[in-house]
């Protein structure tokens, strides 16, 4: 059986603090957008997920 | 038993000619070469050598032999199971998977071919062996067996070959735009890609088709996502996929416009050549299982109207 974590969010990269309140999904927080793309470019290469972008400052990264 | 031999060879080597012909090894690589065309020229010899024998065992009076065909039918079933687990425990090592649904229709088709060899060889010996009771020399009756078996061959293969898209559907090339992060094939949102590499990927090296069905009936047939699987899978396999396991931005995909019905194809190709995709997509079998015809039904015209 194929047990493990699909199709959730595995991490949000997001500018704006304000914009993402305290959860169950690892956040990190970049000073620019350059560091953002760097940081969820890395993660979506380690967890073999997918970075998706909601427009309002932050990004996602999910694995589908 | 060697009586009957003018019936049993000829029979044998129609049945088993037959299968080589239903063997095809194209660019699809299956049934995989050598081996997998080993076994299924092994199984279809078999097959045909089973057909052959019923004829001679009814006339000798065997009638338990007769029973041998049920057997054979019970082997055939084994090898399209056989198939079907075989494709299944490679598919999670497909970069672009063909589906459960693809899998089963090639499974079939195995099936449906050591059917159509059983068949070719029965009907040769049962012809042979008239003809032979009709104070004719042999030779005549073997010639007019094999022209018969011939006849046959070509009714049955013509009557399980499979449609493509193109018989159900246009496939015109599409655009690919992007609007904000979200990928847009003629205008119809597929996904959201976050990465800007990515974007200007999709933008260089993207291919997108749109398939618009003929009527309802394609429209409910590509509505399966088992045949979009099918057709993402073909073209992946046909164009070259641009894509790691580690890259699911790039993942082929098949959206249906749920306004019109019809489907967009969007893949990354190494060679971004939309006439091969356009080609590739219009190439592509219709699975059997999936196909619908709401059309040959009251309510299903009544709505079309």
């Amino acid at each position: 059986m194929d047990i493990g974590v699909k199709d959730t969010i595995l991490a949000i990269i997001t500018i704006d603090k304000s914009k993402v309140s305290g959860g169950s999904v690892p956040t990190f927080y970049a000073k620019d957008m350059e560091e953002q793309k760097k940081i969820a470019f890395n993660i979506s290469k380690i967890t073999t997920g997918m970075i998706h972008d909601l427009e309002n400052g932050c990004l996602v990264v999910v694995r589908h | 038993m060697f009586k009957y031999g003018y019936i049993i060879v000829p029979s044998i080597i129609m049945g088993f000619t037959s299968r080589v012909f239903m063997l095809r090894v194209d660019y699809r690589q299956y049934p995989s070469y050598p081996q997998g065309v080993l076994s299924h020229l092994t199984l279809g010899m078999i097959a045909a050598a089973l057909g052959s024998v019923a004829v001679p065992a009814i006339v000798s009076n065997e009638f338990s032999a007769f029973t041998f065909l049920s057997l054979a039918a019970q082997q055939f079933r084994d090898v399209r199971s056989m198939e079907r687990q075989s494709l299944d425990n490679i598919e999670p090592t497909e970069l672009v998977q063909r589906g459960t649904a693809y899998i089963e229709d090639i499974a079939k088709a195995f099936e449906a071919r050591n059917y159509v060899t059983m068949l070719v060889s029965l009907i040769t010996s049962i012809a042979i062996y008239v003809l032979g009771n009709l104070e004719i020399p042999k030779i005549y009756a073997i010639t007019g067996g094999i022209i018969i078996s011939i006849i046959t061959f070509l009714i049955l293969n013509k009557s399980i070959s499979r449609q493509k898209i193109e018989g159900i559907a246009d496939v015109i090339p599409a655009t690919i735009s992007f609007k904000g992060p979200m990928l847009l094939v003629n205008d119809i949102p597929i996904m959201n890609v976050g990465l800007e590499a990515s974007r200007e990927i999709y933008l260089k090296n993207g291919v997108a088709v749109e398939i618009i069905p003929h009527d309802k009936n394609a429209v409910s047939t590509l509505s399966s996502i088992g045949q979009r699987q099918a057709i993402v899978h073909n073209a992946s396999v046909l164009l070259g996929i641009r894509k790691d396991v580690d890259e699911p931005d790039f993942m082929p995909i098949a959206r249906r416009n749920s306004d019109t019905g019809s489907i967009v194809v969007v893949m990354v190709a190494l060679e971004p050549d939309v006439e091969c995709l356009v080609e590739a997509v219009k190439k592509t079998l219709i699975i059997e299982s999936t196909a619908r015809k709401p059309l040959q039904s009251h309510i299903g015209r009544k709505v079309a109207d």
